[in-house]
């Protein structure tokens, strides 16, 4: 009954969705690793405040074109992106815009929960500490538990936030790689396939946080998971083989989709 | 498990079909001869092992305890200042014939017959010829001595001490011995009166060189080593570092740092006595550095070190998680701070192994040491690196090349210190590992 409440919510919402700014605009991405073209002029458009989740098989790009919206792509030798990517209007690859900058304003959560080996206190506090978010020690703690309760950790560490952050579970290692994502202030978050290590509790409870953090930040999904796409996103976009197949509602996606291959796909006809 | 293997009535159990031969005999017998090849090779290395320390120490261990003779020694104020001339004249007590005081009191403690010349030469050979510098120190420093008899403690002759070692076969006939049956019997007298006895033997880790082999020691040798190291941490250590995280992280990937990488490897298999001519090419000839100073020793080592140093790093760089560097990046740290903050600590354990195992191999280096000089007699300690010294190792070399046959227990003496220094050295490897060692 609840969930009927919440669906309804969701529904009222995805109505709204056209009157809802772009965030990010991707126009013609393409990806390249070396001579291999890995996505191929990719159009997606990623709206304010919603969650937009990336499906498709392994190797359709979804990662590649997530990775391509903070730059993480150039960390990778011989990787090149072509097109157009923009921030607020901005060009992220203009030459003009700092790397740094774009990734304090675009944080990344990734597959694998990768705390620093250092205490849960330090993971959380080295993102604002580097970009001089804290001009106090008092500041700092704030920012920290407020992230950490953000990440709906909090309750679970509070004693214990000078111990080490490799010690916690796995669910609740991404929960604090989420709340160090979190502590930076940043205006995206992407995540990628955040929960595919994580036991279906630990799951649930980084899906009610994505939930929570769709309010103040707008967040990229990429997840193999339809139920999980389906759940916890308003958009979502459907990759194949390097190319965008279709982005829609995550509703009408998953109900009625335009592409034959989404309907495939969720299906379970292939990937 | 009875329940599984007697199942309730009624119950049908399905039928195992025939067993195939799949061949576990031969691949457990394989694995069985696999452990035996291993164990053989274990137990290979260390008989060898047992081999080389039982030899060395068995015959170096006596090094370390030196032969001693305590005489009553009368300061005569006729033999030392005749003329009382030393209150103005300091230079008399330098010049004086302190083996003279040496010879009266082994005739007075002996009972020998003062005018018979080679029982008394016989007599004072038995005191190490340093004992008169001994004596003309003590009364330089202390000239109220004079007119005193006072007991003191002489080094014995070398052969003396090999002798009360046991070292030499007194079975031997006397004219092929280096100590002849009189002396033996005045060792024997001595020693029952306490006279004579084994004292440890600190001059082996305070003196320098000596042509005399109860007066050598690895002072020099010890104080050379020290500089060496130090010269050899102070560059090697940030050169190698800098240069791996630089290759490791900064670097492109093309053909340039390809070629380099090839060439830092090989560089790692050039033989040591190709360094040690680089050296005397660069920076003696070259540079104009003195020769067997521990500097150009200590340039030449790091030469030798570094690729040692930078393959250790670039192997510790890599092995740290790539989702280590892209937490960092993703929370928009710089690559510098990636780096400085997350990877080096990270790695800080292979890096200080591998820089320690490069420095003891420094530390055992001896073909490089000989191209530069710095395998000269070296009796006084360098008091700074500009000034020549020897090794360890190169003391090793020089002692094995000595006839005596007291040097040969020096010699496996001086392999036992520097054994030592490189196992306190890996020790410190092991224990700095354990310290800065992290999970993740």
């Amino acid at each position: 009954m609840n969930m009927l409440t919440e669906a309804a919510v969701e529904k009222a919402v995805d109505q709204k969705m056209n009157t809802i700014p772009y965030k990010m605009i991707g126009q013609d991405v393409s990806v390249y690793y070396g001579e291999k073209r890995a996505l191929f002029d990719v159009k997606l458009n990623i709206r304010e405040n919603t969650v937009t989740a990336l499906i498709g098989p392994s190797g359709c790009g979804k990662s590649t074109f997530l990775r391509s919206l903070n730059r993480m792509n150039d960390t990778i030798d011989g990787c090149r992106v072509t097109g157009k990517i923009t921030l607020d209007g901005e060009d992220i690859y203009d030459p003009d815009i700092d790397v740094v900058e774009l990734r304090a304003r675009v944080g990344m959560v990734f597959q694998k929960p990768n705390p620093f080996p250092k205490t849960i206190y330090e993971n959380v506090a080295y993102g604002p500490r580097i970009h001089g978010l804290a001009k106090s020690k008092a500041d700092m703690d704030q920012i920290v538990e407020h992230s950490l309760q953000r990440a709906g950790l909090w309750n679970e560490v509070k004693d214990r936030v000078h111990e080490a952050g490799t010690g916690l579970s796995g669910g609740q290692q991404q929960r604090l790689c989420i709340a160090r994502a979190v502590a930076v202030s940043p205006e995206v978050i992407l995540m990628d396939e955040p929960c595919s290590a994580l036991d279906p509790i630990a799951t649930a409870k980084v899906e009610e946080l994505i939930h929570e953090l769709r309010e103040n930040y707008t967040i990229v999904i990429v997840t193999h998971s339809m139920q999980q796409a389906a759940r916890v996103s308003q958009r979502t976009a459907m990759f194949h083989l390097g190319n965008l197949v279709e982005e829609n509602d995550t509703d009408k996606m998953f109900t009625n989709p335009d592409d034959p291959r989404t309907q495939d796909y969720i299906m379970g006809r292939f990937g | 498990m009875t329940d599984i293997v007697s199942p309730g009535q009624g119950v049908v159990v399905s039928k195992a079909p025939e067993r195939r031969d799949i061949g576990l005999k031969r691949r457990y017998a394989a694995e069985r001869r696999f452990r035996i090849y291993g164990i053989a090779a274990i137990s290979f290395g260390l008989i060898f092992l047992a081999v080389l320390l039982t030899s060395v120490v068995s015959k170096g261990y006596t090094a370390f305890l030196q032969t001693a003779i305590t005489l009553p020694i009368e300061f005569s104020e006729k033999t030392i200042d005749p003329n009382n001339k030393r209150a103005t004249d300091p230079s008399v007590l330098i010049a004086a014939n302190y083996s003279v005081l040496i010879r009266d009191a082994m005739v007075k403690t002996l009972n020998l017959n003062a005018s018979s010349r080679p029982e008394v030469r016989d007599a004072t050979a038995m005191i190490s010829k340093g004992a008169p510098i001994q004596l003309r120190d003590m009364v330089v420093a202390d000239p109220s001595l004079i007119g005193r008899t006072v007991n003191i403690t002489l080094l014995a002759d070398a052969n003396v001490d090999s002798a009360n070692k046991g070292q030499i076969d007194l079975k031997v006939d006397e004219k092929n011995r280096k100590v002849n049956d009189r002396q033996v019997g005045w060792m024997n007298q001595l020693a029952e009166t306490g006279a004579l006895h084994k004292k440890f033997n600190t001059g082996l880790f305070v003196n320098g060189n000596s042509s005399r082999p109860e007066a050598a020691g690895l002072g020099v040798a010890l104080v050379g080593s020290l500089y060496l190291m130090l010269i050899v941490l102070v560059l090697s250590l940030p050169i190698g570092v800098a240069a791996s995280i630089y290759l490791e992280e900064f670097a492109p990937k093309n053909k340039l740092t390809d070629l380099i990488e090839v060439n830092i490897n090989n560089l790692a298999a050039v033989p040591s006595i190709v360094y040690g001519l680089l050296g005397l090419a660069v920076f003696i000839n070259f540079a104009g550095l003195p020769r067997s100073a521990s500097l150009v020793g200590g340039l030449v080592l790091t030469l030798m070190t570094l690729p040692t140093i930078i393959i250790a790093t670039r192997a510790a760089l890599r092995a740290v998680p790539p989702s280590i560097r892209s937490a960092a990046l993703g929370l928009g740290a710089s690559k510098m701070q990636m780096v400085f903050h997350h990877v080096l600590p990270l790695a800080m354990p292979g890096i200080l192994t591998g820089t320690i195992i490069g420095l003891a191999h420094a530390l055992g280096e001896t073909a490089p040491l000989l191209l530069i000089g710095m395998v000269a007699f070296v009796a006084n300690a360098p008091a700074t690196p500009m000034e020549p010294s020897t090794a360890l190792p190169v003391q090793v070399y020089m002692w094995a090349n000595e006839a005596e046959r007291a040097f040969v227990e020096r010699t496996s003496g001086a392999i036992i210190v520097l054994l030592l220094f490189l196992i306190l050295m890996n020790l410190g490897a092991i224990l700095l590992r354990r310290r800065f060692e992290r999970r993740w």
